[in-house]
């Protein structure tokens, strides 16, 4: 895959942030940020104060990958995925924790990524769906999407496969109403749960070693 | 969303500290309540103090019964042998509330501190006094389907969403938080509130106070216990009503001791004390269940659009008592 540069990286980002606060008289940024920056401008601090606390450093592994990197402390764990990082596999549904488009692992345990924030997550380890599969082998939950057609247009897919991976390994995938319950967090508007389910209970039935 | 500093906290007190001082500041955990809100705007913190660091995550069994840390997963609690084993009810109201993701999150302490989802709460444009104070209640003359038949006031007809809170308040829990004035005790009935003239406040928390642990007593309610959850569709949504009942039951189908709870249906987890002294001493059958279910409804009150739940609560509580007697 390429290495994208970070458009939003802190060059760029603090240098107009900078330059907005010289610009700004105090009234202005009283309205704008908040206390700790109006505070930081009253005391006529460097608002390098100010950039201090608008991005944080924050060290996590993604798939594998080591990442030290700062963020805006805003950006939800999938904003910082999607955005900063460009993995785009983790799709942005709802952006509530309504829909499941957003499911990563977390330290081994699956998550709504746009419910939390990514400086949260620091010294953890993500898994996104692009780091399921081995290389150009398809991780046997992905080659069940396939076999069974568990998709449609495919939007939600990335957030029932990393669903459904944590499923099969918590152990919930025992009968087609359980892993009915166990997938509920996961939302297809294309409505292809009939074949979502055949999928798990294949790789479920199969085996083989989620 | 507003922009805002993030601090991770690693001891409790320093914590305690910086909320107690700011007005401004909140603690985050699980974040699933508090982000989705910050999102729309809804709740504007300056400050946020992570407390995921905080050594508050143990389940542990104590002298007089078992402790769950604040920050322990709702998915830890409900997967828990001892709490599986101890107190059933509890592992039930879980599993019946929002995702395996959003319990993945989701802690103890935030999720009894989850604000409830009345959509004048949520929508910016309407007024709402739990949201902003003196701006009127848009559900009162609204669409209020979803809002409370019981302890409502002239302010507010939210209701508490919280599944876990339910059977917590069944099971006679205690709050435990430290503040800036020191630790106390709160029994689970008096933390949240009734909204009275003050419906911005859900629970009796003081500022800069932190959830620490929930207690639960040693109970004998191991075996016939339910959580029957009533939603819009199977599963993932909001209950319309719930009820969690829990029975002690002698070699002779009498009751020797029960607790019941219904959610949905008030500003909080709504314990039936009265209803439950129906029951002890009567056999247990649907007849004792639908007498313990008329008394349950004494005094409740129905809005525009949610008089179906007038009807619906008594038959998910006796739902609910019939599958826990059978089980
Ligand atoms: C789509 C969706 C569906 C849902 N469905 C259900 C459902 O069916 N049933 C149900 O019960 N819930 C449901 N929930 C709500 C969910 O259970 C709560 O959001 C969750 O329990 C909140 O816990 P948290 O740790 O994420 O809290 P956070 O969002 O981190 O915090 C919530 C509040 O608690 C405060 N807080 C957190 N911990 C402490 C502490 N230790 N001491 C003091 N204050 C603290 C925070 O400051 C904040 O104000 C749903 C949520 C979503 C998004
Ligand atoms: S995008 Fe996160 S749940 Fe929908
Ligand atoms: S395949 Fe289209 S939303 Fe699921």
């Amino acid at each position: 895959m390429t290495k994208h540069p970070e458009p939003d990286g802190p060059a760029n980002h603090d240098e107009n942030r900078r330059t907005f606060l010289k610009q700004s008289s105090l009234f202005t940024a009283l309205a704008l940020v908040p206390g700790t920056v109006v505070e930081a401008a009253a005391a006529k601090l460097d608002e390098r104060v100010a950039d201090a606390f608008e991005k944080v450093p924050l060290s996590l592994k993604i798939n594998g990958v080591k990442h030290k990197v700062t963020v805006e402390p805003r950006a939800t764990l999938l904003d910082f995925l999607r955005e900063q990082l460009h993995l785009t596999g983790t799709k942005k549904g709802c952006d509530y924790g309504q829909c499941g488009a957003c499911t990563v692992h977390v330290d081994g345990q699956r998550v709504n990524s746009c419910l939390s924030f990514a400086v949260m997550h620091d010294g953890q380890e993500i898994t996104t769906i692009e780091g399921l599969a081995d290389g150009d082998k398809l991780h046997p939950m992905q080659a069940a999407f396939v076999k069974h057609d568990g998709f449609q247009c495919g939007y939600c897919t990335p957030g029932q496969i990393m669903s459904a991976v944590a499923c099969v390994r918590e152990g919930r995938a025992g009968s087609e109403g359980e892993i009915r319950e166990y997938m509920s967090g996961n939302i297809c508007r294309c409505g292809a749960y009939a074949n979502i389910v055949a999928a798990i209970q294949d790789v479920k039935d199969g085996g083989q070693k989620v | 969303m507003n922009q805002f500093q993030y601090v991770r906290a690693t001891k409790a007190q320093a914590a305690i500290d910086v909320v107690a001082k700011d007005p401004n500041a909140k603690f985050i955990a699980g974040g699933t309540n508090l982000v989705d809100l910050m999102k729309r705007g809804v709740v504007t913190p300056q400050k946020l103090v992570d407390i995921n660091r905080l050594p508050l995550a143990k389940i542990e069994t104590t002298g007089t019964g078992l402790r769950l840390g604040a920050l322990a997963l709702n998915s830890t609690v409900a997967n828990d042998a001892q709490v599986r084993a101890q107190h059933p009810l509890l592992a039930l109201a879980l599993n019946a509330g929002a995702s395996p993701q959003l319990r993945n999150m989701a802690t103890v302490g935030g999720n009894m501190l989850q604000r409830t989802r009345c959509t004048y709460f949520y929508d910016l444009t309407m007024p709402c006094n739990k949201r902003q104070p003196g701006s009127g209640c848009g559900a009162l003359e609204g669409i209020n389907r979803m809002h409370a038949i019981f302890g409502a006031s002239s302010t507010c007809i939210a209701v508490h969403p919280s599944d876990m809170s339910v059977a917590l308040v069944a099971l006679d829990a205690t709050v435990l938080v430290s503040g800036p004035k020191g630790d106390r005790r709160i029994p689970f009935g008096d933390f949240h509130r009734l909204p009275g003239d003050t419906p911005e406040k859900d629970t009796n928390l003081e500022a800069g106070e932190l959830i620490t642990a929930v207690e639960l007593p040693a109970s004998p309610f191991t075996k016939h216990v339910h959580y029957q959850k009533v939603r819009e569709r199977a599963s993932y949504a909001f209950a319309l009503v719930s009820a969690a009942a829990a029975l002690d039951i002698d070699g002779n189908n009498t009751i020797k001791a029960a607790r019941l709870a219904l959610g949905g249906v008030a500003h909080k987890p709504w314990r039936l004390t009265a209803a439950e002294q129906v029951l002890v001493g009567k056999p247990a059958t649907e007849e004792s269940f639908r007498q313990a279910a008329t008394v349950a409804m004494q005094g409740a009150k129905a809005f525009k659009h949610n008089e179906y739940k007038l009807r619906l609560a008594p038959n998910t509580l006796v739902q609910a008592l019939k599958t826990a007697a059978a089980a």
